[in-house]
């Protein structure tokens, strides 16, 4: 159970940091912040590459493992892609590129 | 390879610092990509990291999953267009929760392998992120097909909905008891995730096209959640940090989203918004009932001998791609030294902060893309107020009109600018099916037609000037 406690410090800990550093993005920037967080949660990809690499067994293992590859793949390569995409094209008033 | 554990724990260390720094640097458009960059660093130290970690002892499934996933993110993302980024997002988020109730799925059948009973502080983790995950894979799913019209945008209601969703509801609250007091087969277990499938199509059936802001906002952050309760799955101190991240920040935007709409959450979920067209008469008393035309040579004139210019853009304007249009009216005013504005509202579009990429992608400067409560107390001194293609977030029955559905919600003062030009298809309702009295107001000149057609001729009437 003490391993329990400690990641439940860690979460709640991490409420406060998501929520304190969330608070200063300008709503301007929600999309891109929701497709960023949308490429972090695709860390899952890890727990994907865990129960995949684990070789579980059987047909259903499998199955389980390599869908959870592919959704996470999807997730983490997409997300990250997208976020990218969008923020290229924030540009100030100043900013190099402006037609 | 043997690498210390310890070393893995510093990797993953890494990675989070890495994520929070990357959404700090999300606070400014100007450092926003160095963010997405450090992020994406350490989601490649992360990688690295897992995949020298001992446990996995077979690459089979993960390369093949991998070089089937990737490109199918990359591609998706490269190609989306950005009216449809609300979608894109969605199934990258149902891609996320599906994965997270997989990984779960997979902790599950690697204890029933192994052949001891499961402990209880192993199957709540499991169960609860099984849940989450597939209601925010199959709700995800629901939204994608809404917003990309392969199915109605309008809220689907029918009799006893709630009824039928309580009782899915109720079903899953039953299997996980069953699970939780020593009975942990797969039979309960696959019921359990197949009711949590159905209460994610059920729940967001009943949501109409208007509400979808808050509802990826409110996916989003229930697969943040399912990816942090999978961490505690996994004791996967990383995975517990970004998932809570992403479910802080999906809740943030939940409850401004709701609260830009004068709505609860639930009202949102619940309330099937729109679902029925307005009943009886909703225009304000000081109205005088008749709507005013004008041509576009009219409102060019207008508007190129205006000082201060605020633009309200809705989604109408990304539906008529007329961005670009919206963007070379824009300039030609601002070479007649005119001032130009754009007042943004929390909902514009189908998902926070949709209108600025809408508008970035126009090449529009963001410097020139304001917040409601910062742009609103500005409409009184502009000269005209150009609303394109938004409706609701600009009516004054919000304010003024108790018996109106949108009462109470913030809108944009668009009413307070000398005249007010509406760029509008047809006197059709907007996507709530509210009537807008703003339409009928004296100083209130309507310009109908495609929105792009229409901004067009604007700024070719502006330039010839």
């Amino acid at each position: 159970m003490d391993l329990f406690l400690i990641q439940l410090t860690v979460f709640v800990l991490a409420v406060f940091v998501g929520y304190h550093v969330i608070s200063k993005v300008p709503s301007m920037l929600h999309t891109p912040l929701m497709s960023a967080t949308n490429a972090v949660h695709g860390i899952v990809i890890v727990g994907a590459m865990l129960v995949a690499g684990a070789a579980i067994g059987g047909a259903i293992g499998h199955a389980i493992g390599l869908a959870a590859m592919i959704l996470g793949a999807i997730n983490v390569v997409g997300g990250f892609a997208v976020t990218e995409r969008m923020l290229e094209m924030f540009k100030g008033k100043a900013g190099p590129g402006q037609s | 390879m043997n690498v210390p554990p310890a070393v893995l724990t510093v990797a993953y260390i890494i990675t989070a610092v890495l994520f929070i720094l990357g959404l700090q640097f999300l606070s400014s458009p100007k450092t926003a990509r160095r963010g997405n960059i450090l992020a994406m660093a350490g989601m490649v130290i992360a990688i690295v990291a897992t995949a020298l970690d001992t446990s996995i002892i077979s690459w089979t499934d993960i390369l093949t999953g991998a070089v089937i996933g990737a490109p199918i993110g990359f591609i998706s993302a490269r190609l989306v267009k950005m009216t449809a980024m609300p979608q894109m997002v969605a199934l990258f988020n149902g891609a996320g929760g599906g994965a997270a109730a997989l990984v779960s799925s997979g902790e599950f059948l690697k204890l029933l392998n192994a052949g001891t009973v499961p402990t209880l502080a192993q199957m709540v983790p499991i169960v609860l992120s099984c849940i989450i995950g597939s209601i925010s894979f199959s709700g995800s799913l629901v939204a994608f097909a809404k917003l990309q019209e392969l199915m109605t945008g309008r809220p689907i209601t029918y009799a006893g909905q709630q009824i039928v969703n309580a009782l899915v509801l109720l079903g899953i609250v039953g299997l996980v008891v069953v699970l939780l007091t020593g009975n942990a087969t797969p039979g309960p277990f696959i019921g359990l995730i197949a009711a949590s499938l159905l209460l994610g199509v059920l729940a967001v059936l009943p949501i109409g096209g208007a509400d979808m802001p808050v509802v990826i906002s409110l996916l989003n952050s229930f697969t943040g959640v399912a990816v942090a309760v999978t961490g505690f799955a996994l004791n996967s101190t990383v995975l517990i940090i970004s998932g809570t991240l992403v479910g802080a920040s999906g809740t943030l935007l939940t409850m401004l989203m709701a609260k830009a709409m004068n709505r609860s959450l639930a009202n949102v979920l619940f309330g099937a918004f729109g679902a029925v067209k307005s009943s009886g008469p909703q225009t304000a008393a000081e109205s005088s009932g008749t709507v005013r035309s004008a041509s576009a040579d009219d409102v060019a004139t207008l508007l190129a001998y205006s000082r201060n210019v605020i633009i309200a853009p809705g989604y109408g304007m990304a539906v008529a791609q007329a961005q670009h249009a919206v963007r070379e009216l824009t300039q030609n005013l601002e070479k007649r030294g005119v001032d130009v504005k754009f007042a943004i509202h929390p909902v514009a579009g189908r998902m926070p902060g949709h209108m600025n990429v809408l508008l970035a992608e126009a090449n529009v400067p963001y410097d020139q893309l304001h917040e409601m409560d910062e742009i609103n107390p500005q409409f009184e001194s502009a000269d005209v107020a150009l609303i394109i293609g938004a409706n609701d977030v600009t009516n004054p029955a919000a304010r003024n009109v108790p018996n109106s559905p949108i009462y109470g919600m913030p809108i944009l003062d668009v009413d307070k600018a000398k005249n007010v030009v509406v760029l509008k298809r047809s006197m059709n309702p907007g996507f709530a099916g509210i009537d807008n009295p703003l339409y009928e107001n004296p100083k209130t000149m309507m310009l109908f037609g495609d929105a792009k057609d229409s901004v067009s001729k604007l700024a070719a009437g502006v330039a010839a000037s």
